[in-house]
């Protein structure tokens, strides 16, 4: 059995299975800058009490699943989704939904992922794909991130379905409830209230990890590691922070110029000049990202490592966190037409 | 990001397939491009490697002193750690920190040590021995 499903491409898993799901659904006006910017992907947060592989607990976007939730609320589509404690009851669900003509999102763990190279299977659980299909023992995979669509077989797909560990996806699987068509006025709207949304997780989040000051904090943070850690641990923990920034699924400049896609295209559906103006600061956000990336390199590949370096680490966050900061406060003050 | 700026350094990924970025074109509008990778990101992911194997050498070490038992050379080797493992075998995380333990490790039932080696993918003997004959 085979879905009628076109695979396509998307920078992030996420974006990449709302955006494709949606446009299954007949719904063609959500792009993946749409679907993140809808769905206030854009965010920063660093847990200092929580390690990931040993590292720092960084984020570029928002909480997992969100995205997709928060784009079909906006949009008024209902959402299906459910975890499973049986492994037989996830496959029935799953075969049921495929069997309805209903291609479905799963949440996976890359570590038993076999079509992604070695080198990137961590035991990281919130990746998405789509099941679209079943030929004998295959399944039928559209992952967003690869270029062409792949397969696992039912063995393969049912352990990265009940991967374990933190964010564990239970068998998780999603999909849009019901096909209803979505009006410019509908898009409009969400954009709207994405954007709001967004500006108040970055500007208002309590707390000083989160957010702008999340950054700010970070910067700090940095300029302290090469003593606090020594140079070999900070140069580590530089190297997370890069991949975390970089790595598969952030379009490059940690989300930030996926963002500043997002806007020229709300741009396109309200004509008010600002939003360029805006988009151009958060492009700018993501080149300092790509340049502190280049700096942090420079250190854990040990060409450089004096804490004159670290301090420059920290002077780039420092300004990212102004430009984002003045970019987001502009967009607050947007007057959007009524 | 503008679209002559993208760097094609050809990294893991890139072998397999090309990874979408968002760059600007002439005119400053978006575009998507695939990326082959970049110097600057393989070199971070090489770093965690290389990490991961510094803590399986250790590990190994540690094993070989009797100061740690074959689960901890085994969840370095898989890049798990104890929640990991916990939540994989169903054992609590209290008896996997002791089974991590060289003495309480030699007192482990023959089914207790069929669970993780099956987790770790390879048979009692190896696990107790540490040798693994990967692909």
């Amino acid at each position: 059995m085979k879905l009628d499903f076109q695979h396509t491409q998307a920078a992030h898993c996420e974006n990449g299975v709302t955006t494709s799901l949606l446009r299954h659904h007949g719904v063609n006006q959500i792009t993946e800058p749409l679907a993140f910017g809808i769905g206030s992907g854009l965010f920063f947060i660093y847990i200092p009490f929580m390690k990931i592989n040993n590292g720092p607990a960084i984020a570029f976007r928002t909480q997992p699943g969100l995205i997709f939730s928060r784009t079909c609320k906006a949009l008024n589509i209902p959402v299906a989704r459910k975890k499973f404690r049986s492994k037989a009851e996830a496959e029935k669900i799953l075969m049921e939904c495929l069997a309805a003509g209903q291609p479905v999102g799963c949440q996976v763990g890359v570590y038993y992922l076999t079509y992604f190279p070695k080198e990137y299977r961590f035991h990281f659980n919130a990746h998405n794909l789509i099941v679209y299909g079943k030929e004998e023992d295959q399944f039928l995979i559209s992952d967003p991130v690869m270029e062409m669509a792949t397969s696992l077989s039912s063995y393969e797909l049912e352990r990265v379905r009940f991967a374990k560990g933190a964010f564990a996806p239970r068998g998780q699987l999603y999909y849009p409830k019901e096909k209803r068509p979505v009006t410019d006025e509908q898009v409009k709207k969400a954009i709207r209230t994405g954007i709001h949304r967004n500006i108040n997780l970055m500007l208002r989040i309590p707390g000083p990890i989160a957010g702008i000051r999340g950054i700010r904090y970070t910067g700090k943070k940095i300029g302290q590691w090469r003593d606090k850690l020594g140079p070999k641990t900070a140069g580590s923990y530089l190297a997370q922070l890069v991949r975390m920034q970089e790595e598969i699924g952030t379009g490059g400049g940690g989300f930030r110029f996926i963002y500043a896609a997002f806007l020229q295209e709300a741009y396109t559906y309200f004509q008010i000049p600002e939003l360029i103006d805006i988009s151009k600061q958060f492009t700018k956000s993501g080149d300092i990202w790509r340049s502190a990336a280049v700096q942090a390199a420079g250190i854990y590949k040990g060409r450089i490592g004096s804490q004159a370096d670290f301090n420059v680490m920290s002077e780039f966050l420092y300004t990212a966190a102004d430009i984002e900061k003045q970019a987001f406060q502009d967009l607050a003050k947007i007057k959007w037409p009524a | 990001m503008k679209k002559d700026e993208l760097p094609q350094d050809l990294g893991a990924l890139g072998k397999i397939t090309g990874e979408v970025c968002y760059v600007t074109d002439e005119s400053g509008n978006y575009i998507t491009q695939l990326s082959n990778g970049w110097e600057v990101k393989s070199s971070a992911l090489e770093v965690a490697w290389k990490d991961v194997e510094q803590r399986i050498m250790d590990a190994q070490q540690k094993v070989l002193n009797k100061e740690a038992s074959p689960i901890l050379f085994f969840m370095e080797l898989r890049v798990m750690d104890i929640p990991i493992v916990s939540a994989y075998t169903g054992f609590w995380k209290w008896q996997v920190k002791k089974h991590l333990k060289y003495d309480a490790f030699q007192k482990l039932s023959e089914s207790r040590l069929a669970k993780y080696a099956e987790l770790f993918e390879v048979s009692v003997d190896e696990l107790k021995t540490m040798k693994v004959h990967e692909a």
